[in-house]
């Protein structure tokens, strides 16, 4: 089965596949601040009284969480330049990317926040804080615990779901592996040493999260 | 132009609906495979045998490591080298159920393990033999933990049909990208397989917040 491996193809190609892995990081990376920050934002709007910033960001995160990121990848892929924008493919990779795992952070967020007990909120407002106050002294720190957990879970789903940029010809790690592919015909080489890279990150990843789990957990058995 | 577009598109609207009965296709049989799957590798994972539970762990680990579209190129390209030529549909059923066992794999053992030991304790000094101790006292109570988890599982494993369209399946994805070489228009076209998409995981995104409120204790 493995016996024609062929190791001495993905040697040469190693500078190639590290290119590729470069790209990965650095999309997920960007990806990942940017999502967060529009995560902050829709979440903020979503738990806002505000009808006029509340109702638009549950359409927001409604529809990006029941439809594929696949989807949401071509529509702003082949809808963008019918509205006369033309952007780079890496951007409007970067931007699906963004908005996609943006519903999902802002859902992590408010999770975070609704676990915080209602006793902090009113304490706070007892000891005469103001709302932004409340939430910078008070629910903010305590959420931030609870989650930094499913945030990491969310960059290990981002940087498994930035693989689909290579549908768009986004070059990078696994349109490294097709290319490789369609050049040498070795898809088992190809497709293996991707995914191996990929485990790395995963694993990075997954270590982190539990790491931060098991710090969480003690904090609240202290 | 729009209108013109867009009147094309209602032409053709049969053709989506074709896409979306493929794609529920693919989710129905998948789904029903990885729970099936998933359940039996859960029961594996939280079990004592340490073999299996290793093996378990390490499917898991590399299958949650590595994205959905490596691997269906890794089923659809290296398979075949290796002697097992499938057809683009069975590859695509192969791939989602090895995904979502791996993923409805973890919400089994976690609701198994949230399950006291007394449980079994209290089932295996009742004279019940494991697979009784599993089906009549595990299991329905680890149900409550595992339900709500699970459907939200449902709603990604549907969503992520829409990948096996790289494969050449004709399902709902595959139609809008086959669509819009003909209608340039790629907001209307990819806004109506949103839609479609989100007539299927709204609901079930509801039923999981409701299962959700209604298990918690």
């Amino acid at each position: 089965m493995l016996t024609d491996f062929n190791f001495r193809v993905i040697l040469e190609y190693l500078p190639f596949f590290l290119e590729g892995l470069r790209a990965t990081f650095l999309i997920s990376v960007i990806s990942i601040g940017l999502a967060l920050a529009t995560g902050i934002i829709a979440c903020a709007c979503r738990i806002s009284p505000l009808k006029i910033l509340k109702y638009p960001s549950i359409a927001y995160i409604e529809i990006i969480r029941s439809t594929p990121l696949l989807v949401q990848i071509y529509f702003l892929y082949f809808g963008l330049p019918t509205l006369g924008i033309r952007i780079p493919e890496i951007q409007t990779g970067i931007f699906a990317l963004m908005l996609n795992s943006g519903a999902y952070i802002a859902e992590i967020i408010r999770a975070g926040i609704q676990s915080v007990d209602d006793g902090q909120l009113e304490s706070g407002i007892a000891s005469g804080l103001n709302y932004f106050q409340r939430m910078r002294f008070i629910i903010l720190p305590q959420a931030l615990g609870v989650t930094i957990p499913p945030l990491l879970g969310q960059a290990i789903v981002l940087v498994k779901d930035s693989a689909l940029l290579s549908l768009i010809s986004v070059a990078e790690l696994t349109r490294c592996g097709q290319i490789m592919t369609s050049e040498r015909f070795m898809p088992a080489e190809a497709f293996f040493t991707v995914a191996f890279f990929y485990m790395v990150i995963y694993f990075v990843l997954k270590a982190l999260a539990d790491w931060s789990q098991r710090k969480l957990i003690f904090r609240e058995a202290y | 132009m729009m209108a013109f577009y867009f009147s094309r598109l209602m032409e053709i609207f049969p053709f989506f609906l074709k896409g979306l009965w493929m794609t529920s296709k693919i989710a129905f049989i998948s789904l029903f495979a990885c729970t099936l799957l998933g359940f039996i590798l859960g029961i594996f994972r939280s079990g004592r045998n340490v073999i299996l539970k290793r093996l378990v762990g390490v499917y898991v680990s590399f299958v949650r490591g590595t994205p959905f579209v490596v691997q269906i190129f890794i089923i659809f390209f290296i398979l075949p080298e290796w002697g097992l030529q499938l057809e683009a549909f069975p590859a695509a059923l192969l791939a989602m159920a090895i995904m979502g066992s791996a993923f409805i794999c973890e919400i089994v053992a976690g609701g198994i393990s949230s399950i006291p030991r007394g449980q079994w304790e209290a089932a295996a000094s009742s004279g019940l033999t494991l697979t009784q101790q599993l089906r009549l006292v595990i299991i329905p109570q680890a149900m409550k933990v595992i339900l709500p988890p699970l459907v939200g599982q449902y709603v990604l494993l549907i969503k992520d049909t829409s990948v096996v369209s790289v494969i050449g399946v004709m399902e709902l994805t595959r139609v809008g990208w086959v669509t819009v070489v003909r209608i340039p228009e790629g907001l209307m076209v990819f806004s109506l397989v949103g839609i479609l998409y989100f007539s299927i995981s709204y609901p079930l995104i509801l039923l999981s917040n409701y299962l959700e409120q209604k298990m918690a204790i």
